[in-house]
């Protein structure tokens, strides 16, 4: 699974897209939260915050409680500022 | 129609094209939204840095054209937003509607640009002549603004 990351959480996680194979029991966006913020303390300190995290599943916002089983794309990015 | 572009954009050669041949449009409404410098002194603005999601921001765009059409008689619309660096002064976004009533067009373009704002995929970077850059935080009023025009499951 291809995750994106944009704007501050790019910058403290220090790279804005990785790979990963996500096990099995990680099946929800708020599974995939907890899952990634332990692959370093950069991922910890960048969702330290999750009131401040949006998240996209396949390029649609999508919810905590949303399913990322069988998505080709999650992204993590701050409330959007565009406009 | 959508674009997403990093070139500044020509206000009257884009609304001119929109409207051109269609006969059943009596009104057009537009907004454009700047590079804003309200800060004096120290906290002064020299330059802004749109980031964006691609792919994702033209699908949320195209989404969200598609649910103005849905609520109001339009004949056409438009929405162009650029990104990379900016100064003040600059043109952002450009956003439009074009109904046979004015109605319509008023309301479609106030629309477009509230709900542009809270749902379209852009994060601005702003720089102080110093060279510090801050990341825009999201504002509640924009939440309120975009609020008032309901949700697409639930049309107002």
């Amino acid at each position: 699974m291809k995750i994106l990351y944009f704007a501050w959480l790019r910058e403290k996680i220090g790279k804005g897209q990785e790979d990963v194979d996500l096990p099995g029991h990680v099946t929800t966006v708020s599974d995939l939260l907890d899952w990634l913020a332990d692959q370093s303390d950069a991922h910890q300190q960048a969702f330290a915050d999750r009131a401040s995290v949006r998240v996209a599943v396949d390029q649609r916002h999508a919810k905590l409680d949303d399913a990322v089983s069988g998505a080709a794309e999650v992204a993590f990015f701050p409330p959007v500022t565009g406009g | 129609m959508i674009k997403v572009q990093q070139e500044d954009f020509n206000l009257g050669q884009e609304l001119a094209a929109l409207t051109s041949g269609n006969h059943r449009i009596g009104g057009l409404c537009s907004f454009v939204g700047l590079v804003r410098d309200m800060q004096q002194g120290p906290e002064a603005i020299s330059a802004m840095t749109l980031e964006h999601y691609p792919g994702m921001t033209e699908q949320a765009l195209a989404d969200i054209e598609a649910e103005a059409h849905a609520r109001w008689p339009l004949e056409a619309s438009l929405i162009i937003h650029r990104y990379g660096r900016m100064e003040p002064g600059d043109q952002i976004v450009l956003v439009a509607a074009a109904s046979p009533h004015r109605e319509a067009a008023f309301e479609a373009c106030h629309f477009l640009i509230d709900w542009l704002k809270t749902k379209a995929p852009f994060w601005k970077l702003e720089e102080t002549p110093e060279g510090a850059a801050s990341w825009v935080d999201a504002r509640d009023t924009d939440d309120v603004a975009a609020a008032r025009w309901g949700h697409p499951d639930k049309k107002s």
